[in-house]
């Protein structure tokens, strides 16, 4: 893996907006672009930590896999499922588009 | 009459018990106290008045009948507005949840039910609890209730704020990196973060999965462990859920005895940075400790360097992944975009996106996509995991010597409102001392010291103990509550400007 780019452009932040569905505007564009290289500088020491052979904890805890009964729980009704949706249609949710036309 | 509104949750549960005052008096006179204040501190984001009342009533009419009741049935409690409440609004102090009611209970909220403890509404926070003001809810600020200027800390500032004014004995809370105990510290109030898995997260609106916890927010140690024990123990719908018996935490509040009890200051929490009347109320507490038999040695954690940097890359990579919930397809507010024709799912995600979360939410997902992007993960993520390693090496250290470990809980008294929401960094900075419990996992309780000299603000002193030793943080935190308390002649809130009452 190359070194990290020390610093992050306007136009990385535009690319990182479109990777997490944020529609930013131009001036929010302009105000992370200034702003982020001083936070992502600070953070950056974690590199310095510790070697290769120091283990990733991912978790405080072990983590395992919790199963229950395969049996049938009360579970929410279709109507209150969909109550808080912002559109919905014979018991489904509403969506708009997701292919393009062409 | 007493003023219900004064008595700490057990006082009000005996008074309650030995039916000297009916819930609904108490509740009544918790509602009336929100009326009088809360447009001014601004607590609360959402108040139930009807759903309150009438929890209250039943309760009273069951104890008339006599039933037996938990301990703390009747006494009214504040949740903050990031727990799932079925009925009744969760907004996590965003738009992109204005409106929301959710379809289903938090476990804790199911808790509390049962024990038929009536909720009097929801409380503000930092939107997805980010940030350390509660300046970032997209409903306005909490204001503190020592001066109404300056920030209640955060993120749940809004369940320390209502707390400290007397609107409520008990609020919920929940510490990703510190928004129990650094808003306990910044308000005069006692705030406690369990071991991670002590409380159930089923029904929390997610933040960091791996450093989020539920726990008290209250105004003394006793009233802290009594929510805790209410609230704790095994949930099987939490896969993180600890499934072992929960700390004895209600008995070890009333032991409160420090003798031969061996602490361990942490040495990189304090000096330079530190303000100097938190080290002072601080040094003044661990002397107090000492008189009382506590044997006091400093300890070294080398990893803390650290740590800041490893929670902010963390917490954000977290918050990036959870937060891709809000697609405005499900649950939440749907933007369309502006001038598009038929736009399609994609842009209707984005849009509704950047109209619904606000500006810290936005920068911490940035932060946390670019964390966990291909060709950066290792050395960002990847390294932060690792400190984590390093980290809870250092604590397992730590206890190896000593029983717990004490800190301040914030290296600042509560600071003006707006004095650091343009620089993000400094804001993130407050959290030094908070954030290394998360990120081990283990269980933290921060209570007041006392008034900084020179603002007169609240200092708050923190103790940490290992995983599942919840029960250590109460023996000492009572203990020391108690030594302040015959030293002061009484509670440190006691000493709070009296609010300006409307109407």
């Amino acid at each position: 893996m190359s070194e990290p780019a020390k610093g992050i452009s306007r136009a990385d932040v535009s690319h990182l907006a479109g990777l997490a569905r944020i529609d930013l505007s131009e001036a929010e564009l302009d105000h992370f672009a200034a702003e982020l290289p001083a936070i992502l500088e600070h953070v950056a020491v974690v590199q310095q930590a510790a070697g290769d052979d120091v283990e990733a904890m991912s978790h405080p805890v072990p983590v395992n896999n919790v199963f229950r009964e395969d049996v049938v729980v009360p579970c929410l009704t279709p109507e209150e499922a969909l109550a808080g949706a912002p559109a919905s249609e014979q018991q489904r949710f509403l969506v708009p588009k997701i292919l393009g036309e062409d | 009459m007493t003023d219900l509104t004064r008595l700490s949750a057990s006082e009000l549960a005996a008074k309650l018990a030995r039916k000297e005052v009916s819930s609904v008096e108490a509740t009544q006179a918790q509602l009336d106290r929100i009326a009088a204040v809360d447009g001014d501190i601004h607590a609360f984001l959402h108040v139930d008045a009807e759903g309150a009342l009438a929890t209250a009533a039943d309760i009273d009419s069951r104890r008339a009948a006599g039933e037996g009741l938990h301990g703390l049935a009747g006494v009214p409690i504040a949740v903050k507005d990031i727990v799932a409440t079925k009925g009744m609004p969760t907004t996590c102090g965003s738009k992109i949840l204005d409106g929301w009611i959710p379809p289903y209970d938090a476990t804790i909220t199911q808790r509390i039910k049962a024990a038929g403890l009536p909720i009097l509404g929801k409380t503000n926070m930092d939107e997805f609890a980010m940030g350390s003001s509660t300046e970032h809810s997209a409903y306005g600020p909490t204001r503190n209730p020592w001066d109404r200027d300056r920030i209640p800390g955060g993120s749940g500032g809004g369940s320390a704020a209502a707390v400290a004014a007397f609107e409520a004995a008990l609020a919920i809370g929940t510490d990703t990196g510190g928004s129990i105990r650094q808003p306990g510290a910044l308000t005069g109030t006692v705030g406690v973060k369990p071991t991670y898995g002590g409380i159930s997260r089923y029904g929390l609106v997610a933040l960091a999965s791996s450093l989020d916890q539920a726990g008290p927010v209250t105004r003394t140690v006793l009233d802290a462990a009594l929510l805790h024990e209410l609230m704790g123990g095994h949930d099987p719908m939490d896969s993180t859920s600890i499934d072992a018996p929960a700390p004895l935490v209600v008995s070890a509040a009333r032991r409160a005895d420090v003798k031969g009890l061996k602490i361990g200051i942490v040495k990189e929490l304090g000096g330079e940075g530190f303000q100097a009347g938190v080290s002072a109320r601080f040094n003044e507490a661990v002397e107090l400790l000492t008189s009382a038999g506590a044997q006091v040695v400093e300890v070294s954690l080398p990893s803390l360097e650290y740590a800041l940097a490893a929670y902010y890359l963390v917490m954000p990579s977290e918050a990036s992944s959870n937060l891709a919930r809000f697609d405005a397809m499900r649950y939440g507010v749907r933007v369309p975009p502006a001038g598009v024709d038929d736009p399609s799912a994609e842009q209707v995600m984005a849009s509704s996106r950047d109209a619904g979360f606000g500006d810290e939410v936005k920068r911490r997902i940035i932060v946390g996509t670019y964390a966990l992007s291909s060709g950066y993960y290792d050395a960002y993520y990847g390294s932060a995991q690792k400190v984590r390693t390093l980290l809870a090496r250092d604590f397992a250290a730590a206890f190896e010597q000593v029983d717990v470990l004490v800190s301040p809980t914030s290296p600042t008294t509560a600071w003006p409102l707006g004095a650091k929401l343009d620089d993000p960094l400094s804001m993130y900075l407050q959290d030094v001392a908070t954030i290394p419990a998360n990120l081990a996992g283990i269980p933290g309780l921060s209570l007041p010291v006392g008034l900084a000299d020179e603002d007169g603000l609240p200092v708050g002193l923190q103790f940490l103990a290992p995983q599942q030793a919840d029960d250590r943080l109460y023996n000492a935190g009572a203990a020391l509550e108690k030594l302040l308390e015959d030293k002061w002649g009484g509670p440190m809130l006691a000493q709070a400007p009296d609010l300006e009452v409307a109407r």
